[in-house]
């Protein structure tokens, strides 16, 4: 079997699709915009539910594609066209040919500094879930900029998620759960640090993430129902937060240490350009828009292109895998058909 | 701070702001609390900077406070501001240049209804031409006077008298900017720097050597909030929003306060008494409290104009002090005296709030 598979996009979905479209037999080109392969999981500590590390999940998957894929990294593609039946892919400056196309271009988190309330890129100590699961990689715990241990830490869900004024309104499914991770893992690196949730609801939706939920209780992490309105910087960098807390209907003052902002998941917008060339229609969210929600949903509207991940909206790990496999028959149905 | 991310933000948020050839209307309630700002603007536009100024004496309120605290309904404030424009049309001037931040919101929201909703500016043209005989056209460009001090705060500091430094020290003055809630809460694009973070003061203070200070509660509102001071029940509610604005920013010993609405410069200076005398306590300054300047009166005093010129002595809180940080020249003995040296008579002196006679 001679034909070929670009594969656009070197995360979790991608680099399944990649592998599971090598074991049915096809050459497979694998586009990554950046240096390495795996996308936002690969600079991530530790993962939900069971706190497995990140490299983990992201070694077994580069490992199984080595030297049986062409993988092209730093190549942002250009141009998609079709050309006699098939695809002719510009990354770089090369035309690579492809017999099918599979998007798992992914999301980008959701750009902080659009909630200017909230301070982040100018109150020194507002940062992001991402950046906190740095710190975790790099230090093993939080660190404040003045490189002290921050003693109490306010986590804000539902940054970027489910929020009409930022143009957000749909929910990014993981932050809820991996707030409560994050809270559990502050609480074990730092046990007398005081955390605080702010949250709107807790969706819990997966396996084990109840008993996080119900774990991060028991180490003491406060879960408060209620929005931040606002922050603001106080003398020496601490954070002064503005929230209501909806169960009591009380306005709330809290000066904490550090604010932690769980970035939700944005729709990627060099991807916007690779579906005008498909001739495809993100959907109302911005992600890309499948054939059919409940019967397609690894396939588009347009012949020979596929779609996998949180490309197609907010997904987590496990989402992103079992929909790579999907895609990856789906291709091979058309391929063989063809 | 990360100041380059403030930046940032400020970059985002620039307008456009005419160059020349300004219609200007003044405030309904400034030129009873701070009788000489309005002539300051006019002094600092005409005499420093050459612009060409046009008021015109048949120009009304915008009916903005009406409309806010719900007296005056949404048809009879259109046609208003129609009438207002409509003035406009006939100086034959196209840059609207209101003095007060409340009739800027009110502009800036009647431009956006109309856009969103051109069947109210329909209804206003209709009722404009009933009522009047009038015709309006919408104005080329809209800018808070603030907005226009600030486009020219370089030229102005190029001409500069004074600066914003501490002449005992050499450090820059710290100054606390607050920006009226209605320059850009609600239309935040329609500001320098935006809502959250607003340059159109702290823009001025750097230009001109000061420092300005965040606190926490910045953003908080000076305390007239309309409501909280027109019904009589509520004015609980005002002298506590602004007594948490002055704890708040009280550790950071701020030289003084800038503020670019009628209602934050009054309440954030005679509230200072108010609650010297409920209290017993004083913000800063020794006892003498925090002076609270308007952006024309800063700009004046940057300019070398003489403070009693430009009403000063009619704030509660004294500026002496601060005159004195800056190395202002001016005359005690004239302080009281009136326009061609009457004698105006002196203030009652407070309890606890010190005042300089």
């Amino acid at each position: 079997m001679n034909k070929i598979v670009a594969v656009i996009g070197g995360g979790v979905a991608g680099l399944e699709t990649s592998i599971q479209l090598e074991k049915l037999g096809y050459k497979v080109n694998l586009y990554e915009k950046d240096s390495e392969l795996g996308g936002h999981a690969g600079k991530w500590d530790r993962l939900f539910p069971n706190r497995r590390h990140a490299t983990e999940v992201i070694d077994s998957l580069t490992s199984r594609i080595k030297d049986k894929v062409q993988i092209n990294l730093v190549a942002t593609v250009n141009q998609i066209k079709r050309e006699n039946g098939s695809f002719l892919v510009e990354a770089n400056g090369k035309s690579q040919k492809a017999d099918a196309i599979v998007l798992t271009t992914g999301f980008e988190l959701f750009p902080a500094s659009k909630k200017e309330e909230y301070g982040y890129g100018i109150f020194d100590n507002v940062i992001t879930s991402a950046e906190l699961e740095k710190m975790f990689a790099d230090h093993g715990k939080p660190q404040s900029t003045t490189g002290k241990t921050p003693e109490k830490i306010a986590i804000i869900h539902c940054v970027g998620s489910r929020d009409e004024k930022v143009n957000r309104p749909y929910c990014s499914k993981v932050c809820c759960v991996t707030a409560v991770k994050q809270a559990i893992e502050i609480k074990e690196a730092i046990p007398t640090a005081e955390v605080y949730c702010f949250y709107m609801d807790l969706r819990m939706f997966g396996p084990g993430y109840e008993d996080l939920y119900k774990e991060a209780q028991v180490k003491g992490v406060n879960f408060i129902r209620g929005r931040l309105s606002e922050t603001s910087e106080m003398e020496g960098s601490r954070v002064l937060i503005k929230a209501e807390d909806t169960l009591s209907s009380k306005p709330l003052k809290m000066t904490v240490d550090m604010v932690v902002l769980m970035v939700g998941m944005s729709p990627l917008p060099s991807t916007e350009k690779i579906l005008k060339d498909l001739e495809l229609s993100p959907n109302n969210d911005g992600f890309v828009q499948v054939k059919d929600y409940h019967l397609e949903p690894t396939h588009t509207k347009a012949e020979g292109v596929f779609v996998a991940g949180a490309c197609t909206g907010p997904n987590n790990i496990t989402d992103s895998v079992n929909a790579a496999h999907s895609a990856a028959l789906e291709v091979h149905k058309y391929l063989t058909s063809k | 701070m990360k100041f380059e991310g403030k930046r940032k933000i400020w970059s985002d948020y620039q307008k456009e702001i005419a160059d020349d050839k300004f219609y200007y209307v003044r405030s309904c309630i400034r030129q009873n609390i701070w009788p000489g700002s309005e002539n300051t603007y006019l002094r600092v536009m005409r005499d420093v900077l050459g612009k060409d100024v046009y008021e015109s004496e048949h120009h009304t309120t915008c009916t903005g406070i009406g409309y806010h605290t719900e007296v005056v309904p949404l048809d009879t404030l259109q046609t208003v501001v129609a009438r207002n424009f409509s003035l406009m049309k006939d100086s034959g001037y196209e840059n609207y240049n209101p003095s007060c931040v409340t009739s800027f919101g009110i502009y800036t929201e009647i431009f956006d209804t109309w856009h969103h909703f051109p069947e109210e500016k329909e209804k206003a043209r209709k009722f404009l031409k009933e009522a009047t005989g009038r015709e309006f056209e919408i104005p080329k460009n809209l800018a808070h006077t603030s907005d226009v001090i600030y486009k020219f705060r370089n030229e102005i500091a190029a001409k500069a008298k004074y600066k914003f430094i501490n002449k005992h020290t050499g450090k820059p003055l710290k100054v606390v900017d607050h920006i009226g809630c209605h320059y850009a809460k609600m239309f935040p694009a329609k500001g320098i720097g935006g809502a959250e973070y607003p340059y159109v003061l702290a823009g001025l203070v750097e230009a001109w050597g000061g420092e300005v200070i965040d606190y926490p509660e910045r953003r908080h509102c000076c305390g007239f909030g309309f409501r909280q001071y027109l019904v009589k029940a509520n004015r609980g509610y005002s002298i506590a929003a602004s007594k948490k604005k002055f704890e708040s920013m009280e550790p950071f010993k701020p030289d003084f306060i800038i503020t670019n609405c009628p209602g934050c410069n009054y309440f954030l200076d005679r509230w200072q008494y108010a609650l010297a005398e409920m209290d017993g306590k004083t913000y800063g300054g020794e006892g003498y409290g925090i002076p609270v300047l308007t952006y024309e009166e800063a700009a004046g005093l940057v300019c070398g104009i003489d403070p009693w010129e430009m009403g000063m002595q009619m704030h509660q809180v004294s500026v002496e002090p601060l005159l004195d940080k800056i190395g202002v020249e001016y005359d005690k003995s004239k302080k009281f005296k009136g326009k061609n040296g009457e004698d105006l008579g002196k203030p009652e002196l407070p309890n606890n709030l010190k005042f300089c006679e």
